[in-house]
């Protein structure tokens, strides 16, 4: 995208950080700035209301159970589309964040390719051309990016569905379910891969940090851009440290047990070793 | 708009389970039967309309037609349709009593998300409740008669009730009562579809109507108000009667088969990826940490301690 768009959400990180800070203790990398998680929990915020208000209406059989929430069904009818625009709004600023680490690349389609053995865990470690984002990342963000557009065209046309011919109003109410259900998909997921699936995930988007062994981990290419360490021979070398430790460890175990046995006067009926 | 529930109730909008009271009580099915013929368009069942319903005097529209307004409104549900057509080089004026038909199948009822908002009782009338209506308007794009209308200010859907009130209590239609032309019957559905059939075939021997027939769309599984018109083929003509009236599948096929198949999709993502993690478990960052210590660490310090 355009300098201006980089250089607007430069000012805009720069206006952030001086209200919020990040901290970044030993052993850790910045992963995102206060202003990405200042958009990031707009966005989600602004779309769980979206979500719930939205499926009160969805739905007959979660009517009843929805629309109390938001303080019945006129009320959720009203909330709805001002939760659409917040969330619409949050996510165009967003958008504009994104927009350049979210480029699609071979590295992505060869994820996609292999996604298979992303969810069996068969690899501890991600291909090592996995940037900032991975595949699956960048498939979700676009996702939301149609989704959003959807939703806010027949968004609109349903809104104000008393002007709009009778036709469009009937097509926009099933674009509109379909965008929100692709979207869900995406949503379950990425709660899950952003909690329970990948622990140490959570941390970047609260405190904006992640640890090293994460990032190499998880997203090699980014380790390598941003330590300008090699992030395989930084993991082996990790790995070598902990086994030699490991090592270490058990040798001081038997000095001290041999010491122990030594010191010890043998008498009848004592503990064996 | 009636709250007493004379009537029984046959079905809720968006209402999952069963009605209650369904099928308890013996109902007859009425029926609005309206000759267009005979119809001389002196607009004494609009009047006799805002009367009972005691809706205020509104400002009329004026187009160049005899019309009240181009069409109806949420305080205004009983309109003439004044249509202008040539038959064998003369003029012909064809006036239609507009309003809501009470279809079988209602398409407004289909649309509806807000439970109960929608009733249709066990006599074919459909019936608005405003107390459960949201404002979304869905039924207004759910009517192929565009009869449903919008109040801005209260953001609730109005339209006619066939006098539900009045019907609940054994009274004709207010708009019957008041036809001056006998143009207007109520009755049974039964008995109005063959007075109409009766009307049709008279028309066609002895008036020289070769299409003259009965509007009874089975499209929306037959209405309980039906019309006879000099020309069935051509029910556009009496100001834009649909010939096919249709509910959009969005609101039949969409609501009640892909919504709940999406519902359970959503479900079934939920359970899959808390199974996944039960059954596969989580990506750590590598390597992992270290194994837990055999010792506990203040123990290990302690004999560490004990060291000479």
């Amino acid at each position: 995208m355009s300098s201006s768009v980089e250089r607007f959400d430069e000012k805009a990180r720069r206006k952030f950080s001086r209200y919020g800070q990040t901290v970044v203790h030993l052993g850790e990398l910045l992963r995102h700035p206060v202003y990405t998680r200042v958009l990031h929990w707009s966005v989600a915020i602004s779309f769980i209301l979206s979500l719930l208000s939205g499926f009160a209406i969805y739905s007959p059989w979660l009517y009843r159970w929805l629309a109390p929430l938001f303080g019945g069904g006129p009320m959720t009818r009203f909330l709805h589309p001002w939760f659409g625009l917040l969330f619409d709004l949050a996510f165009f600023f967003q958008f504009l964040n994104w927009f350049a680490p979210m480029h699609w690349t071979g590295a992505d389609r060869k994820w996609v390719r292999q996604v298979k053995s992303y969810v069996s865990n068969r690899e501890a470690l991600a291909p090592q051309d996995t940037g900032f984002f991975n595949g699956g990342q960048k498939l979700y963000f676009w996702i939301i990016v149609v989704s959003a557009i959807f939703f806010l065209i027949t968004g609109v046309l349903m809104w104000f569905d008393n002007v709009v011919p009778r036709w469009l109003v009937a097509v926009s109410y099933v674009l509109h379910d379909i965008a929100a259900l692709a979207m869900l998909a995406g949503f379950i997921i990425h709660i899950y891969e952003g909690t329970a699936a990948q622990p140490g995930t959570f941390q970047s988007m609260t405190n904006g940090t992640v640890t090293e062994e994460w990032a190499w981990t998880h997203h090699p290419a980014w380790y390598a851009e941003v330590t300008g360490r090699d992030p395989r021979e930084d993991y082996e070398r990790a790995r070598r440290r902990q086994a030699e430790r490991h090592h270490a460890m058990d040798d001081w175990e038997r000095e001290q047990d041999e010491r122990e046995r030594v010191a010890r006067p043998q008498t009848p009926g004592a503990r064996v070793p | 708009m009636s709250e007493e529930r004379t009537l029984q109730i046959q079905e809720i909008s968006a209402h999952p389970g069963p009605v209650p009271g369904q099928g308890t009580q013996r109902a007859v099915e009425v029926c609005k039967y309206i000759d267009v013929t005979t119809c001389i368009g002196c607009k004494a069942c609009e009047v006799a309309c805002v009367e009972w319903n005691d809706h205020p005097f509104r400002e009329t529209t004026f187009d160049n037609t005899y019309q009240t307004m181009p069409s109806t409104e949420w305080n205004y549900w009983n309109l003439i349709k004044f249509a202008e057509q040539e038959r064998d080089g003369n003029m012909m004026w064809l006036m239609r009593k507009d309003q809501c038909m009470d279809c079988e199948d209602p398409g407004c009822l289909r649309a509806c998300p807000a439970d109960g908002a929608i009733i249709k009782y066990q006599n074919g009338i459909v019936d608005f409740q405003q107390d459960n209506c949201i404002g979304c308007g869905y039924c207004i794009s759910g009517c192929p008669f565009d009869i449903p209308k919008f109040n801005p200010r209260t953001k609730k859907v109005f339209k006619c009730t066939l006098c539900s009130d009045r019907v609940g209590q054994g009274l004709e239609p207010a708009c019957i009562k008041a036809c001056p032309t006998g143009c207007l019957h109520f009755g049974t559905k039964e008995d109005m579809v063959q007075i109409a059939n009766t009307r049709a075939t008279q028309l066609k021997k002895e008036s020289g109507f070769q299409n003259a027939g009965v509007y009874d769309p089975q499209s929306v599984g037959g209405t309980h108000v039906i019309y006879v018109l000099h020309d069935i083929t051509k029910p556009e003509m009496y100001g834009g009667l649909p010939s096919n009236p249709v509910i959009p599948p969005s609101y039949t096929v969409w609501k009640w088969l892909a919504k709940p198949t999406g519902l359970l999709m959503a479900a079934f993502g939920i359970f899959a990826v808390f199974f996944h993690r039960v059954a596969v478990g989580p990506k750590v960052a590598q390597p992992e940490a270290e194994p837990v210590l055999t010792h506990q660490p203040d123990e290990a310090e302690a004999a560490r301690k004990e060291r000479p």
